[in-house]
């Protein structure tokens, strides 16, 4: 076989039709791009919902007021408060391999600082609070047990209310007023910007959860409790340990719980799965273009033979084997094919930067998806140019050379 | 010293469903290393079954050919074409060439498809050199449709000789040019013979016919008549001829 002689050949008769070559290859070159756009969108996608789900900390877990279980007279989660400062205060104390437990309450409420006030929610939380959630200070310092047990009037305020009710001075200090309560600030959050669920996090105040409870919700239950087990193996230890010591408390079975324990693990699980299945899906739409382009190809190759069986009727005549008009068409077409995908790879990384410029999300390029997408286009040339190659060089010379 | 083509009862049939045609009925032949012959005959004869059959683009239904001593009736169609490759130059009516693609990418056809290609740079003297012997060297970069019909034809004769055949054949080579640019043609079909080239040609011009020294006429599919060519045509000299006509047709139309 003459693989270099049928280069030449190949890429002279390409040359000799540049502009339909190039429309051949444009469906490639669509399909190729939108595949690579599509793929960076949702690889940005997945790995945003994936450093949302680490900003819920580590090691978490989190117990749940209400059952998700079944529902019929019971309510969901976060429906009637079941659960108490008390339980959280066994799971710390009876439990091993508890390295933190916070019980939590929230509220909307009305804040004022500064003679400007802003809606926020408040947040009832134990001084472990921002260690469960590896959430750093930018200034001050966090509350103390001493201020849990205090009922304490101090606040630790996020970057939205900074930005909000102080946007020129410091904050640290100064008094903030919830529900007509002045609440010392003591220190200021780092950003850590959306959640999985796509709320501004940094639009928070928290406030020792007892003050919560006497001062702002007037409420004695909690809405849930955050624990951090003390090693990622021993979350599930932990959960099983809170389910059992909760139904021992609660005097509840499987059926009747009035609570529901959650780790992060299957919280997470759920959000990756959610971006997964975006991917797959975008990718799949991409994919059926890279198909329609490879239909083209093979349209326009299919004509091509049609049209230049005079020329293979000559090439024939001139010594041609069958199967160098077959390497011919077949080398044309995966030259067409590659070279779309090539180009569209160039397409797909400039359109995901452009998307990602102009809407401002993340988009991830990843090489693996790169190296599939042109080993796809040259695979599509050589499926979608054998049977217009195949057909080619099954024609009879004399016929051929009598084509009009 | 042997035929370089030996046809011994050759006949081909074209089977197509309920109809049999028996296009050739028995044609044997032999020819001479710097042979210079014409076939003719009229429409249906088989000489353009005959002249397929030569050309190893076919083979025949009974009989045997040999070409150079090789049995064509024994090869694949992937050894026809390596035989076609090396051993036969073509010339056709309508020239087929490639469109779009110089004189010189034309020539360097046949020799793309050969055994021992060589490099570029020898692909490219070879073909320089064959269009030099048919006067075309400084046209080599033209596309054919930058050419005349002659000079079309003769890029054509320059793609046949380029792998240095044993047989060059030209199926009505003068069919699509006038009879000055036919003349030309023929005088380079003269030039070559000379050098010892072996060439079989099919027309169905007479006078055309007389610019060979062997004419085949066919009937049927048979072979009617085989002469040696006695008043012979010289392309020279029959240039020369038009051109004086052509000179006096000027004189009177100034008149």
């Amino acid at each position: 076989m003459r693989i270099d002689s049928t280069v030449i050949v190949s890429l002279r008769a390409l040359r000799r039709n540049t502009m339909r070559s190039i429309l051949t290859a444009l469906g490639i070159i669509i399909g190729v791009g939108a595949v690579i756009a599509m793929v960076s969108i949702g690889n940005g996608a997945k790995s945003t919902v994936e450093a949302q789900i680490a900003s819920l900390g580590r090691n978490v877990l989190l117990v749940f007021s209400g059952s998700f279980s079944h529902g019929g007279a019971h309510s969901g989660a976060f429906g009637a408060g079941t659960l108490t400062p008390d339980d959280a205060e066994a799971i710390g104390r009876e439990l091993p391999n508890v390295a933190a437990v916070s019980p939590e309450v929230r509220s909307g409420a009305q804040v004022l600082a500064n003679g400007l006030n802003w809606s926020t929610s408040v947040f009832g939380e134990s001084a472990d609070y921002l260690h469960i959630r590896q959430w750093p200070l930018s200034a001050g310092a966090m509350f103390t047990d001493q201020d849990t047990k205090a009922v304490g009037k101090v606040a630790i305020i996020g970057q939205t209310i900074v930005k909000q009710l102080f946007p020129d001075d410091d904050p640290i200090g100064q008094t903030l007023r919830i529900r007509n309560q002045p609440f010392r600030i003591i220190g200021v959050l780092q950003a850590k910007g959306l959640s999985v669920q796509g709320s501004d996090q940094d639009d928070v105040v928290i406030i020792p959860y007892t003050s919560a409870m006497k001062r702002v919700t007037r409420q004695t239950m909690l809405r849930s409790i955050n624990v951090q087990a003390s090693t990622p193996d021993t979350i599930d230890d932990v959960q099983a340990d809170i389910t059992a010591l909760l139904r021992q408390r609660h005097r509840t079975t499987e059926q009747t719980d009035d609570f529901t324990v959650r780790n992060q693990e299957e919280i997470a699980a759920a959000a990756t799965a959610t971006s997964r299945t975006l991917t797959l899906l975008l990718a799949a739409i991409a994919g059926v273009s890279l198909v329609v382009g490879g239909i083209g190809i093979m349209n326009i190759m299919l004509v091509s033979v049609t049209e230049r069986t005079r020329e293979i009727g000559i090439r024939m005549a001139v010594g041609a084997h069958g199967s160098d008009v077959m390497l011919q068409f077949l080398i044309e077409a995966v030259i067409l094919s590659s070279m779309g995908g090539i180009l569209g790879i160039l397409l797909g990384i400039g359109s995901s930067q452009l998307i990602s410029k102009w809407n401002n999300w993340p988009v991830l390029v990843s090489s693996t998806s790169v190296a599939v997408a042109f080993v796809f286009s040259a695979a599509v040339g050589v499926f979608f140019g054998f049977y217009p190659a195949r057909k080619a060089a099954q024609l009879d010379p004399i016929e051929a050379l009598r084509y009009e | 010293m042997s035929a370089v083509v030996q046809l011994t009862d050759i006949h081909k049939i074209y089977d197509s469903g309920e109809v049999q045609v028996h296009a050739v009925r028995g044609i044997s032949l032999a020819l001479q290393q710097g042979e210079f012959m014409a076939i003719m005959g009229a429409s249906g004869s088989g000489k353009s079954t005959l002249m397929n059959t030569l050309g190893c683009l076919d083979r025949p239904t009974r009989g045997t050919y040999l070409l150079d001593r090789v049995d064509v009736g024994q090869l694949d169609r992937n050894q026809l074409a390596d035989l076609r490759n090396e051993k036969l130059g073509f010339v056709f009516q309508g020239f087929n060439l490639l469109a779009r693609t110089t004189a010189l990418e034309n020539v360097e056809l046949p020799m793309l498809y050969g055994r021992n290609r060589g490099t570029t740079a020898q692909l490219r003297d070879r073909a320089l050199h064959c269009l030099n012997i048919v006067g075309l060297a400084d046209r080599a970069d033209y596309f054919p449709s930058q050419l005349s019909g002659g000079q079309q034809q003769r890029v054509a004769i320059a793609r046949a000789l380029v792998n240095e055949p044993q047989v060059l054949l030209a199926d009505e080579p003068t069919g699509n040019l006038d009879s000055k640019t036919s003349v030309e043609v023929m005088g380079v079909f003269q030039q070559l013979n000379d050098q010892g080239i072996t060439i079989v040609m099919v027309t169905h011009e007479l006078d055309i016919a007389r610019y060979c020294r062997r004419n085949l006429i066919m009937r049927d599919g048979r072979v009617v008549s085989d002469l040696v060519v006695s008043d012979r045509l010289y392309s020279p000299t029959e240039m020369q001829r038009i051109l004086e006509t052509e000179a006096k047709a000027k004189l009177t139309g100034i008149d």
